[in-house]
């Protein structure tokens, strides 16, 4: 499959503090990828270096097999602003008409802004937009140079339900349509539901790279739940918490773990052991990478 | 000109439109100082009428170039829509082209009240030709005050650009004799006025509207200015470059 944006053993120095730490990345064509890791791990600081905004310390940045500073070759993504940096002088339909001017395959921008559920609003000032239409005008403008590959940056922080699902919607066409689409999110559930590969990056390194199935097997963590009163003293525990009586363990080994539970003489109840979600594989895998150093 | 550069233009020029507390800035306290200053003592007298008109016409410019541009891009600057065009296909020459031209338009506009005032209420004379000519002026002597105002913007925050633009702004402007003729300030500010950039800049006016021969002291002090800022710009925009490289 064509590789539409690659590292190749990036690092990314700010004065003393190390970013990235020689990445090596491929984005294909037609993938959607979802970026995961905690603030600070160095998600933002790999998206500003696909999109031209920064030059590695070291290693090389790849789009579309050009540099991504150069402007003709950044005609091919699409990239989200800050909704709160939205001039907020222009109406919503000059806005567009402004980013679309950049680019020489555009969208016409009512056909846009009708994809986007903007339609009405096409005359209104930015300033008196709510903070969910900002945010959908600022995907909007992501998707309006007709892009091969776009770049969300927390395309649904700040939505309410509905609206996130509609947003969803049109990502999922947008990639059906043969699009490529990185995507951040402090929502989990939003990388499993719109994914297919998870990357996770921790401390400036990418620290798992699958499917959303294959990065919660990587740690092969499980969830293993009883009624107890109290988490009990046995060998092979992630984590523990206590909820409404039950308590949850988190653990590589749950064959293991139920053994030693019964070796100890435990007693527990309601015994369930399933796969864990996304987010307890992403909060393992980091804390993992928190011991290690 | 790029049709690129020109959509930067309209969409800049708009935003200054829709908040037009700058262009009414810049035009109003020339227009004062004019009724103020001019219509009351030199009104009368059509020679030194044109002189003053011209010398507010200058007065209104420099407040567009320095303040009216430092702080506009200072502000730009702070804002997170200032990366996110970083990301288009486009180089920084359209915003950057945008920007000049926009304040080029503000200085344009802003003599306007003070070409009225001076037409209707004093003894000032010009021919069009010699009309066109002082615009042309003013642009060439508002330079180095466009490239004081980048060097600002890019140097310190929007907070800092009022203040620092603001202070730079009325000395440069009176040392020059832009608001009251140096013949009636002490003699420190005469023996000061010849090497202040506005006094050059004046003086260029005055050639165009009333072909009064300039100082050669002072158009190249004006011209020493014009460099020391372009390299102080430059070197403040490199500098500025440099956090996103």
């Amino acid at each position: 499959m064509t590789v539409l944006a690659r590292g190749i053993e990036v690092g990314r120095r700010y004065g003393d503090v190390l970013a990235l730490d020689r990445v090596s990345l491929d984005i294909r064509a037609g993938e959607l990828v979802g970026l995961l890791g905690p603030n600070g791990a160095g998600k933002s600081t790999l998206i500003n270096l696909f999109v031209g905004l920064r030059r590695p310390t070291s290693g090389t940045v790849e789009l579309f097999g050009g540099s991504p500073s150069d402007p003709v070759v950044r005609r091919g993504i699409g990239v989200t602003p800050q909704e709160t940096g939205l001039p907020e002088s222009l109406r919503v339909g000059e806005i567009v008409d402004f980013v679309c001017a950049h680019f020489p395959e555009r969208y016409g921008t009512a056909e846009l802004l009708a994809r986007f559920g903007l339609g009405d609003l096409a005359r209104r000032q930015v300033g008196g937009l709510s903070g969910g239409q900002r945010r959908r005008l600022a995907v909007a403008l992501a998707f309006a140079g007709r892009p091969r590959l776009v770049f969300l940056d927390e395309p649904t922080t700040g939505l309410d339900v509905e609206a996130r699902r509609t947003l969803w919607e049109g990502i999922r066409s947008f990639h059906a349509d043969g699009g490529t689409v990185v995507l951040t999110s402090h929502y989990l559930e939003e990388i499993e539901a719109l994914a297919q590969r998870v990357v996770v990056i921790g401390r400036g390194r990418v620290l798992a790279d699958g499917t959303v199935r294959a990065v919660r097997d990587v740690v092969g963590v499980r969830r293993v739940s009883f009624a107890a009163p109290a988490v009990p003293d046995v060998p092979g525990i992630l984590r523990s918490s206590v909820e409404d009586g039950r308590v949850h363990l988190l653990t590589t080994d749950s064959d293991r773990l139920v053994t030693e539970l019964v070796r100890a003489g435990t007693a527990f109840a309601d015994l369930e052991v399933r796969p864990t979600s996304l987010e307890e594989a992403f909060i393992t895998i980091t804390s993992k990478e928190d011991t290690r150093v | 000109m790029s049709s690129l550069t020109l959509t930067h233009l309209r969409y800049q020029f708009l935003e200054q439109l829709r908040v037009p507390i700058s262009l009414v800035a810049s035009a109003f306290f020339p227009a004062a100082a004019m009724l103020a200053f001019v219509v009351p003592f030199t009104g009368a007298d059509p020679a030194s009428a044109t002189s003053a008109t011209a010398g507010m016409m200058l007065f209104g410019a420099m407040s567009s170039a320095l303040i009216g541009l430092s702080i506009g891009v200072a502000q730009d600057r702070e804002r997170p829509w200032d990366p996110y065009l970083r990301t288009l296909p486009a180089g920084p020459l359209p915003r950057f082209a945008g920007r000049i031209l926009t304040t080029m338009i503000g200085m344009v506009l802003s003599v306007v009240p003070v070409l009225l005032i001076s037409a209707f209420l004093t003894a000032a004379t010009i021919s069009p030709p010699r009309l066109v000519l002082g615009i042309g002026a003013l642009l060439v002597g508002s330079v180095p005050f466009m490239l004081m105002g980048l060097f600002i913007g890019y140097a310190v925050s929007s907070k800092a650009a009022i203040a620092v633009s603001q202070v730079a702004y009325f000395p440069i402007a009176a040392l020059g004799g832009l608001l009251v003729p140096l013949e009636v300030m002490p003699g420190f500010v005469r023996s000061l006025a010849p090497f202040v950039p506005s006094r050059g800049a004046i003086e260029l006016m005055w050639a165009a509207v009333a072909g009064r021969a300039p100082s050669p002291v002072s158009v190249v002090a004006f011209a020493a200015w014009s460099v020391l800022a372009g390299a102080a710009a430059t070197w403040a925009y490199r500098r500025d470059e440099g956090r996103f490289s």
